[in-house]
């Protein structure tokens, strides 16, 4: 397989995951602040805090409201991770790999972009956003489920199991970083705390693992648990221990990769090894996961040195 | 309201699918029937059908300098093209006589030049051609083919003989978009298709991986086959990619492949180097090797002309075959087939004058009003002056340009292109159009059952390029016996 194809299909997936998750993080956040009562602030500047990109929104906005913050997730140009930008990245990566995904992939992906570029302002507004939003997520796992149903799971698809799941243990890490500093970390009087549970319950919805961290952990919900659930809960597809595992099991298929399998073990360890209480209550868990970033970053790296740097493969050949 | 095709008046050109108003040709009777089975709105529900399903399977070709927005949805037309499989037999063997004696050309012009010795072409002709390439004198491709894929456009005058207006060597592009063509027409049209025989289209990829693998410099069951693009922003790029997925070949752009210190061609890949054994190069000799040609080329492959050269790499189109896409040698194309076949020519040319001789010259500026005017080494149908079009001031700039280098000018008469009923905005109208068929030489040589059919879908104009607006026709070659 040639590596600037693989390097495409591996953008797709993670462009892809990234458009899914920032949807999915939005509709979450959408959900709670109406039943928020109105006297408790809500930031939805945070959201922005998870996706990395503050700097960039500072630049462009003063007001950090609701529909400044909506908007730079989901349709500005200019911030490279909004849904309407990773949609468009996704398409152009699927475009020049066209040969190589099944032709239905192409379509969806297509008609995706076509969708969320035509409907972006029922997005925008409160009314339409759970609908819109809904119907982003669906397609993205639409293809998801395309391409693990009707692709030969050969080293392409390895490359996208590789993408999708790099970009969603770090996505779920932010989000525990972010939640984290939000929800464990502040005065006790904030007006806000008699809803922790609904914000950690946001915070699991936005993964889906709502449903599945009631059947499995069985407790009420509380900060420990579910950062232990979003990072540890190996059972659980969008736990950052499970999406390690998977880009684990993708790197073991790949040809020459010691390097990105040495680091993606280790990062994996490292996440396993973990004590969450201990992290939580010696305030450590930000520190931790700034270093979990670095680890997937690393991985991110090596896959790129090892795959997909042209110049390197010509020296070791 | 049905289509009524008492009021589709062609006149005065001729029509594809109707003799006169009202009276379908027969090879199209059972089209026209079913066309007029559907009232107005059910036909452009149709279209609408069409349109969607271009969009969604993303068939679209790109537009040079338009900023970002690169991508145009393929324009086409729902009412097919008809043409009758007894009349299209004739033209098969034309395409496969021409084009076989295009190749006999072309290897003698890079090896021992008999044409030339002989007199039956002056030499000049290829002093001054632009694509006639010094590197490929003495190379000897296998089976002697060095134009393995042709694009011969053909266009019908008023009489409803076709002529063949032009050959296109380098790297004919629209294949791809007959074969969309046909995958829409069946989602539009289905009930057509149950009860007419119309031959299909879709071996064309088939043919085309087999040819390929027949050039391959290691005989083996596998060869990899790679189609080598100049990238996304191609006006070709959808075509590249979907030939390469249709064959199951890597679709490769320049900094993908490295020639070796073996003069092999690699690709780089998550494995490390691959070797590569036959490369359908789609982009053009000028930037192809950066060695040998264009040395600014960013599109290349440093090495590619040697790796071929050594016989190491099979390569089609083989560098060098656009000497024969020049519009002075194309009038020399009866000829070839007389003297390299001893043949007279099926299909004939559409009379063309050398400016480069001087009696043509002064008949050609003499009547500039009624020819059209084209330089010798242009496509996409730029840089051409149609006469009877133009106003006074293009056609002195043209007379102008004849005088200044008339070996890069040919003119011919305008032709009475034939017209089909095209859907437009308010009903069937006639619309000009021509054909491009592909025809594939290898060991064996195989022609499309059809071809691209281009219209100028504005009123009145002759020009069919899509890069000028120009749209698209299914074609359809009818078995009437079956």
């Amino acid at each position: 397989m040639l590596s600037r194809v693989a390097e495409r299909v591996y953008w797709l997936a993670r462009y892809i995951e990234r458009a899914e998750n920032t949807a999915r993080m939005v509709m979450s956040f959408h959900l709670v602040s109406l039943d928020m009562p109105k006297t408790v602030p809500l930031t939805w500047k945070n959201l922005v805090a998870v996706t990395g990109n503050d700097d960039i929104f500072d630049e462009h906005y003063q007001r950090e409201d609701e529909r400044n913050c909506v908007k730079f997730l989901l349709a500005d140009h200019y911030n490279s991770s909004s849904v309407f930008s990773s949609l468009k990245s996704a398409r152009e990566n699927v475009r020049t790999t066209r040969d190589l995904v099944p032709s239905e992939a192409w379509e969806i992906v297509n008609e995706l972009f076509l969708f969320a570029r035509d409907n972006m302002d029922s997005g925008l507004g409160k009314r339409g956003r759970y609908q819109f939003l809904t119907e982003v997520v669906q397609r993205c796992q639409t293809l998801t489920g395309l391409l693990a149903g009707c692709m030969s799971h050969d080293p392409a698809y390895d490359f996208i199991r590789l993408g999708r799941n790099l970009e969603r243990a770090d996505m779920t890490s932010r989000q525990i970083d972010v939640g984290a500093y939000r929800l464990l970390k502040r005065p006790e009087d904030d007006v806000a705390a008699p809803y922790d549970g609904l914000l950690w319950t946001s915070i699991l919805r936005s993964q889906s693992g709502f449903q599945m961290y009631r059947q499995h952990v069985k407790r009420r919900i509380n900060g420990v648990d579910v950062v232990r659930f979003l990072l540890q809960d190996i059972p659980f597809p969008r736990a950052v221990a499970h999406a390690l595992q998977n880009v684990q099991e993708a790197i073991e298929r790949l040809p020459r990769n010691e390097v990105p399998l040495r680091l993606v073990m280790q990062a994996r360890r490292h996440v396993l090894g973990a004590e969450v209480d201990h992290l939580i209550t010696e305030d450590r868990l930000h520190e931790f996961v700034d270093t979990l970033q670095q680890d997937v970053a690393g991985v991110h790296g090596a896959i790129v040195d090892t795959w997909f740097a042209l110049d390197k493969l010509d020296k070791a050949a | 309201m049905s289509i009524d095709w008492q009021s589709y008046d062609p006149k005065p050109f001729y029509d594809e699918l109707i003799i006169a108003p009202g009276k379908p040709r027969p090879v199209a009777r059972k089209l026209t029937e079913y066309l007029s089975s559907l009232d107005d709105q059910e036909l452009q529900t149709r279209k609408q059908a069409a349109d969607h399903a271009i969009l969604e399977m993303g068939i679209s070709f790109t537009v040079y300098s338009e900023g970002e927005n690169i991508d145009r949805a393929w324009p086409f037309d729902i009412i097919p093209r008809v043409i009758p499989k007894r009349e299209w037999e004739a033209v098969q063997a034309g395409l496969v006589q021409r084009l076989t004696a295009l190749n006999l050309f072309i290897d003698d012009v890079y090896n021992d030049q008999k044409i030339f010795r002989d007199k039956v072409m002056p030499k000049y002709v290829l002093a001054n051609s632009k694509n006639f390439r010094e590197q490929c004198r003495g190379i000897h491709p296998p089976h002697g083919v060095w134009a393995h894929i042709c694009g011969s456009d053909l266009v019908r005058d008023r009489d409803g003989t076709l002529y063949v207006l032009e050959d296109n060597l380098r790297v004919p592009s629209g294949v791809s978009y007959m074969l969309e063509n046909r995958e829409v027409t069946k989602r539009v049209f289905p009930e057509v298709f149950e009860n007419s025989s119309i031959l299909p289209v879709d071996e064309y990829p088939t043919q085309l991986f087999d040819m390929l693998a027949a050039i391959s410099p290691r005989p083996q069951d596998y060869p990899e086959i790679a189609v080598l693009t100049p990238g996304i922003f191609n006006s070709a790029y959808f075509e590249h990619s979907f030939l390469a997925q249709r064959m199951g070949a890597e679709l490769v752009e320049g900094a993908d492949l490295v020639v070796g210190a073996d003069d092999c061609v690699y690709m780089r890949t998550i494995e490390g180097l691959e070797r590569v054994d036959v490369i359908y190069r789609r982009i053009d000799d000028d930037f192809m090797d950066p060695e040998e040609f264009n040395a600014d080329s960013m599109l290349g492959v440093p090495g590619l002309m040697r790796a071929w050269r050594k016989g190491k790499v099979g390569l089609a189109n083989a560098p060098g075959s656009g000497v024969a896409d020049d519009k002075v040698i194309y009038a020399f194309v009866p000829d070839m087939i007389k003297y390299y076949l001893d043949q007279d020519p099926i299909i004939p040319n559409v009379p063309t004058y050398l400016c480069v001789n001087e009696k043509d010259q002064a008949y050609v500026l003499e009547h500039l009003d009624e020819l059209v005017v084209k330089p010798a080494n242009e496509s996409g149908g730029y840089g051409m002056l149609v006469g009877p079009h133009a106003t006074k001031k293009q056609r002195a700039e043209f007379a102008q340009l004849i005088k200044k280098d008339p070996r890069n000018y040919i003119a011919q008469p305008t032709l009475s292109l034939s017209v089909a009923p095209t859907l437009c905005d308010d009903g069937l109208e006639p619309r000009h159009l021509d054909l491009r068929p592909f025809v594939l030489q290898g060991v064996r040589t195989d022609v499309t059952a059809g071809g691209l059919t281009r219209v100028a879908m504005r009123k009145g104009s002759l020009v069919v390029n899509s890069s000028q607006g120009g749209g698209s026709k299914d074609t359809w070659i009818v078995d009437e016996e079956n």
